[in-house]
């Protein structure tokens, strides 16, 4: 099995920048996509999304996942490589994919959630 | 109540308390017929006609939320235990249908469980929510509530003629999917079941609707089918679930299926809105969407009654 490192087990708080752009609805008016810059390692949990998917990220990349909704959400692995915990409102999780492949995985809470992300 | 701004959400809920009325059913031959609503109030007659009180179904008290759709789960919660307190017969269980926390944390589990310590029955059983196993080794619920089942979270027990099952459909969750009880547990039930008289009235429970309430946002069990088949042959099945904090009620044959109410914070309707997260309604109206359903013994004939019974 492909074994990524974690950098972060612990939650932090989302930068108050991401905070305000979800609450001025810029989200939903740009999308995540176009909001972050190129090559962006984040992934936004919004409205129960996972946004972008798939994100494609380079070897050795950090990935953060930040809930932006009221629910929680968590992102597991479908092979068991990371799980995130319940990730309550403003709260992110990181995990730093050093291996290229596809990864897959879901919110254990709400399974109809999934994502995936490409390591090139 | 019309200067809504002037009432803080507790106060709301403290006069509403006890001015609601929920609404009562026999279920007599798999056919649900209102009845006069009892119990709760202290009306001992309606008591005397529908029995003693078997047991009060408490669920989603999502313990550790503190968002806008409800800023005081602790204050609902003690709200809900007060009602059953002071029924005027104690029930002898309690069944909790899970998502006793919000998210599985230590310090939620601690203060869960001593809120239900004021409850005057002390019996409690319980099935975890998919929020009360999000911790990375899913252990905070089992150390807790696991001895009942040997950490396997389904088992069985009998009070008063009534056979009930406690099962889990949280942990093998599949991407895109519903809830999943799993090969293993669906062959304990079939055991368990088959030693069973079918003129024993069963009431099932497990956190997540053990029929398809509503594929898209996962309001169902994927595997239910094969748990149905077990249980069509006896003469009074009921079926309780939590999960989606509303009452959703179906009755099919000899089964009665319900979903209790949440103690927390409502939920939309199936397909309203962009998925199912809390509910954010006017603080006059939160009391009356959350609540619980107390279930009875009904002599004659042998079958069980329920009864939901929101806050306001």
């Amino acid at each position: 099995m492909i074994r990524g490192r974690f950098r972060s087990w612990s939650f932090r708080r989302a930068q108050p920048l991401l905070c305000l752009a979800a609450m001025t609805g810029l989200f939903a008016v740009c999308g995540p996509s176009a909001a972050d810059p190129a090559g962006s390692t984040k992934i936004v949990v919004k409205e129960f999304m996972f946004s972008p998917t798939p994100l494609t990220v380079k070897a050795g990349s950090t990935v953060t996942w930040t809930n932006m909704d009221d629910e929680p959400h968590t992102a597991v692995s479908d092979t068991g490589m990371f799980k995130s915990g319940g990730m309550d409102t403003n709260e992110s999780f990181s995990f730093k994919f050093d291996k290229p492949g596809t990864y897959h995985y879901t919110c254990s809470i709400h399974p109809r959630m999934v994502g995936t992300i490409i390591v090139q | 109540m019309s200067d809504e701004s002037l009432l803080s959400r507790r106060n709301a809920l403290k006069c509403m308390a006890y001015g609601g009325a929920g609404t009562l059913f026999a279920l007599s031959g798999g056919v649900l017929a209102p009845l006069d609503l009892a119990m709760a109030a202290g009306d001992t007659q309606g008591a005397a006609k529908l029995g003693k009180p078997l047991f009060v179904q408490i669920s989603d008290t999502h313990i550790g939320f503190n968002k806008e759709a409800n800023p005081d789960v602790n204050g609902t919660l003690t709200q809900t235990i007060d009602i059953v307190n002071g029924m005027a017969e104690q029930p002898a269980l309690i069944i909790h249908t899970g998502d006793i926390t919000h998210l599985s944390k230590p310090a939620e589990f601690d203060l869960a469980q001593q809120l239900f310590s004021r409850l005057r029955t002390t019996e409690m059983h319980t099935t975890p929510g998919e929020h009360d196993t999000t911790d990375a080794t899913v252990t905070e619920y089992f150390n807790r509530f696991g001895k009942a089942s040997g950490n396997k979270g389904y088992y069985s027990f009998d009070h008063a003629g009534v056979h009930f099952v406690a099962l889990i459909n949280v942990l093998q969750f599949k991407p895109g999917g519903l809830g999943t009880l799993g090969a293993d547990q669906l062959a304990w039930v079939a055991a368990d079941l088959k030693g069973q008289s079918s003129s024993t009235p069963i009431v099932v429970f497990a956190h997540m609707p053990l029929w398809t309430i509503y594929e898209p946002w996962g309001w169902g069990t994927g595997d239910a089918d094969q748990l149905m088949s077990q249980l069509r042959r006896f003469g009074s099945v009921t079926v309780l679930n939590g999960h989606i904090h509303q009452i959703v009620q179906k009755v099919e044959g000899n089964m009665t299926f319900h979903t209790a109410r949440s103690t927390s914070y409502p939920q939309p309707a199936a397909g309203v809105g962009s998925g199912p997260g809390p509910l954010k309604v006017p603080s006059d109206q939160l009391a009356s969407m959350l609540g619980i359903t107390s279930i009875s013994v009904v002599k004659h004939p042998r079958s069980l009654a329920l009864n939901d019974r929101a806050l306001a």
